[in-house]
């Protein structure tokens, strides 16, 4: 594993059909569980109004925003159906239940 | 060339008159209308559904302004024709538009007949006959106050129920013994004026108008016997008269109406006359029926063919919710005729068929009128009715043997029965029109044949014609889906759960063949929630099947933060509450309070980190969870009533804190909002509630569906009780029905009127075993809801949902 990730727990902190939030100095990150236990990581903010993504009812691959009901695929960040729009998506690994994200996608920090 | 028709007069006679032709023979005519109503042709026979606040004037559109454009129809609205040129063959309006005709077709139609008495003519007085007098009703009908219907016939007491129904106090003033003496004999008469009594619709018979009181505008009116009836509004329905003057200036054969041949001319053979201004064989109608069947003949006429009218049996039916009453035909008694009468007392049931020489000249039907369709077929063939003189009385269904399904009844029926009245639809024309055009939706067919489209009265029919020729390709109603995950509607999901016994969400998709993994975020909430409802104590709730604002029991706002309300029972507080909010204000720096609707306190802004802390200083006050985020039982309001109030007949205060306390926690299919009003002043706004109580000294008038919000709807009263605990059971009994029954996300209000009125209130007003029943399960269910839900977070529940996971610093640039 590249040093680029960093642990932040283990999957069974997160409910399944869930999700939890990483906080960084640039807005939250969502991690969602989902029914199958795969797990992804997007910003926590819908593109549509910045709803809290990971309060939403997950379904399958995706969730729907609290807000307005926009409908986001967990894979690829993007609004599904007629809407538009996309979030930023991060990797993450599971090695024996522990939880890895690379948060190159990041900001860097200001020298 | 085409030639130029002229129609004077836009109803629905000439209306339907232009269809047909058009049909028959397009670009034949250039025609030409003359409106004086300023607007398009629309379905007269439902203004009393307009008045009662049942439809909109959008619903009752005939003919929208495209069919005038896509026909080519010039109209001319709000243009009275003052004059016809016999000579010169042309019209000319007040408003000086003339046009010139080849063929002109009269349909004035006929004028509400005023009384003359004393008074007629003070602001106030009213007919009802169009769209004008129904907007003006209503315009009075907003203040409330008492309106006086003059004339207790069929428009009548239409009118006086849809004004009941605007909130209005209402008195109905008859001439004769009995009311609709035309169309009912005295015992039917009498079960009527009974079911308009329970409707709180005062009856007078053998009322004669002396005049009319008032000084600017109506303040009563005065009978012969000297009784006065204070009012705000009078509205007179005694009749019609044919508006045949037009016609009688311009020297046509006039009698009562315009006189007409088989082939509705008049004695000019280049104008002809339609509907209520037209008189034929001695007869004018002021029903649709037969004036539709009449345009028929004239459109065939005027595209060149033979057709003629040989008069109509007309039959009566009551627009009013929840009265059932058909009437055709001759019933008065004669010594050459014999009736069959069947009387059942406890359905309300009266019915009556008059025979003459083995045939059915008559029939009065009330309570039950399933079987109206069917004796008037019979009484039009003049069907010897000899061979089942024994069971005729017991309708269709009891032919031929034992009781046979409606089905079967209507598969029976020869091709020219008719089943639409209104528009004169034989079986035939509809089941070609299916086979033919591949029709599929009721829609359809009624855009097709007009079948049912007009009173709607006959729309069981329709669909059960619709059955027997589709087969199983007819999906009765296609049902909405749930959603994408599913073909099936809420209802079926709901019916399915029971009978399959599916106790969990997982199990539900399984059995139910959902089309998706999990679901979505429609379908899982709903799932949730009728599984919470119908197996109280076994299945536990799914907690990521829930909406975030009752995963967190707050309300989530724009920005991601919440606010929190808590429960101020019956919205009553006190200083020690209003303390402790003002601190947890202040502590977690909360930016915004406010006063909700419900006689609440609403803190917003709260971060969703602080909620548990929140909660937990809320809870050392004694608060517990306002639930104003819930599709559950929310607020009830209440005034003050007998406690402070010089009006207040009883404890409205009291009785709103003791459901609040009953009713607490419970989910329901959408949120539910409560008032109880200690008088019928009604300063709780009892009447626009899902549920609402108006206290009166004798007891509690317990109202039901009213809305507040999306769309505006006054409550239907469910009926009266005596005491506060009858008050109670009701209310949780109604509850029940609703939480069973209903649609995730359908208000009350949208689930009382998809199941019918008088429907609940047969299960829960007079059905004392089903309401105990209903009752009882709603206090079994409570067991397992009243927690509160803040003190469980408090003690940590669901921890999870208020900490991040994990907080990384700053990234560092990679190596």
């Amino acid at each position: 594993m590249s040093n680029d990730f960093i642990a932040i727990g283990r999957i069974e902190d997160i409910p399944r059909r869930g999700a939890r939030c990483v906080n960084t100095a640039f807005g939250r990150i969502a991690v969602f569980r989902t029914a199958e236990d795969e797990v992804f990581a997007i910003d926590d903010r819908c593109p549509h109004k910045d709803g809290p993504l990971s309060e939403g009812i997950v379904h399958g691959r995706a969730v729907t925003c609290p807000l307005h009901n926009m409908v986001i695929s967990l894979e690829s960040g993007s609004a599904l159906g007629a809407d538009e729009g996309a979030v930023q998506t991060y990797p993450i690994q599971v090695e024996d239940g522990r939880l890895f994200i690379a948060l190159s996608a990041l900001p860097m920090a200001a020298e | 060339m085409a030639q130029k028709l002229v129609i004077i007069g836009n109803g629905m006679a000439p209306g339907r008159m232009l269809e047909e032709l058009f049909e028959r023979a397009p670009g034949l005519y250039d025609v030409t209308i003359f409106n004086a109503e300023p607007r398009v042709n629309y379905d007269r026979i439902m203004l009393s559904p307009v008045l009662s606040g049942e439809k909109t004037y959008e619903d009752i559109i005939i003919h929208g302004d495209d069919w005038y454009e896509e026909h080519g129809v010039t109209l001319h609205r709000g243009a009275k024709v003052a004059k016809i040129d016999r000579e010169a063959k042309a019209v000319t309006a007040e408003n000086g538009v003339t046009a010139s005709y080849d063929r002109l077709v009269i349909a004035t139609g006929s004028s509400p007949f005023i009384i003359p008495v004393p008074g007629h003519d003070l602001p106030g007085v009213l007919a009802y006959r169009d769209l004008d007098d129904v907007d003006r009703m209503l315009k009075i009908a907003e203040g409330q106050g008492h309106a006086v219907v003059i004339g207790g016939g069929l428009l009548g007491l239409e009118a006086a129920y849809g004004l009941k129904q605007r909130g209005m106090s209402v008195t109905v003033l008859h001439l004769m013994d009995t009311i609709m003496e035309r169309q009912l004999d005295p015992a039917a008469a009498y079960l009527l004026e009974k079911a308009l009594d329970d409707r709180g619709i005062e009856i007078i018979t053998k009322a004669n108008t002396k005049q009319i009181l008032g000084s600017g505008k109506v303040e009563g009116v005065e009978l012969e016997d000297g009784r006065i009836i204070s009012a705000d509004m009078v509205v007179m329905a005694v009749g019609i008269r044919p508006a045949a003057a037009l016609a009688k200036d311009a020297g046509l054969e006039t009698n009562r109406g315009i006189v007409v041949d088989d082939g509705m001319a008049t004695s000019d053979p280049s104008i002809f006359a339609l509907g209520e201004c037209a008189e034929h064989r001695g007869v004018c109608y002021g029903l649709v029926a037969p004036l539709y069947e009449s345009a028929i003949v004239l459109a065939d006429r005027l595209a060149g063919g033979a057709a003629e009218y040989k008069g109509s049996h007309v039959n009566t039916k009551l627009k009013v919710t929840g009265i059932k009453l058909f009437s055709a035909g001759d019933f008065a008694e004669g010594p050459d005729r014999e009736e069959v009468v069947l009387r059942d007392a406890t359905r309300g049931v009266y019915k009556r068929v008059i025979l003459k020489d083995n045939r059915v000249i008559g029939a009065v039907l009330y309570g039950d009128t399933a079987d109206g369709a069917w004796y008037f077929e019979m009484l039009k063939r003049g069907t010897d009715v000899s061979e089942m003189r024994e069971t005729l009385i017991y309708g269709q269904a009891y032919q031929g043997g034992g009781a046979a399904d409606p089905a079967a009844a209507v598969a029976a029926l020869p091709d020219d029965a008719e089943i639409c009245g209104c528009n004169g639809i034989c079986k035939g024309k509809i089941v070609t029109a299916i086979k033919d055009k591949g029709l599929t939706s009721l829609d359809d067919v009624r855009a097709h044949t007009k079948a049912s489209a007009s009173c709607g009265t006959c729309t069981g029919l329709v669909e059960q014609l619709m059955a027997l020729t589709l087969g199983d390709a007819y999906n009765p109603a296609a049902v909405q889906p749930v959603c994408g995950c599913t073909d099936l509607g809420h209802d079926d999901v709901r019916r399915l759960i029971r009978a399959k016994g599916l106790k969990t969400i997982p199990a539900v998709m399984q059995e139910l063949e959902w089309k998706t993994s999990c679901g979505c975020a429609k379908c899982r909430p709903a799932l949730n929630y009728y599984l919470v409802c119908d197996w109280p104590g076994e299945y536990a709730d799914d907690y990521q099947s829930r909406f975030i604002n009752e995963r967190v029991h707050a309300n989530i706002q724009k920005d991601g933060t919440y606010s929190v309300v808590p429960r101020m029972w019956g919205g009553v507080t006190s200083s020690k509450e209003l303390r402790a909010i003002a601190d947890v204000v202040d502590k977690y720096e909360i930016p915004t309070v406010k006063c909700t609707g419900g006689q609440r306190i609403d803190m917003l802004g709260v971060k969703k980190e602080d909620l548990p802390a929140v909660w937990a200083d809320l809870g050392k006050a004694g608060f517990v969870s306002g639930q104003a985020y819930a599709k559950g039982l929310r607020t009830v309001k209440t005034c003050v009533g007998s406690d402070w109030c010089r009006f207040g007949t009883q404890d409205s205060t009291g009785l709103g804190i003791r459901l609040e306390k009953f009713m607490w926690g419970s989910w329901t299919p959408a949120k539910l909002k409560l008032a109880v009003s200690g008088c019928p002043r009604n300063c709780a706004e009892a009447t626009c509630k899902d549920i609402g109580v108006i206290c009166v000294d004798s007891g509690f008038e317990i109202h039901f569906a009213g809305a507040a919000g999306l769309e505006i709807r006054g409550t239907e009263v469910l009926g009266m009780v005596k005491t506060e605990d009858e008050a109670l059971e009701h209310i949780v009994a109604l509850t029940q029905m609703y939480r069973e029954q209903g649609r995730y996300l359908e208000r009350i209000y949208k689930w009382a009127k998809r199941i019918g009125y008088d429907e609940v209130r047969a299960q829960i007003m007079d059905d004392a075993d089903k309401r105990k029943a209903y009752f009882e399960r709603f206090v079994e269910s409570q067991k397992y809801a009243q927690v509160d839900p803040w003190s469980e977070r408090v003690s940590g529940k669901d921890k999870h949902e208020f900490k991040p996971m994990a907080v990384v610093g700053q990234t560092e640039p990679a190596e």
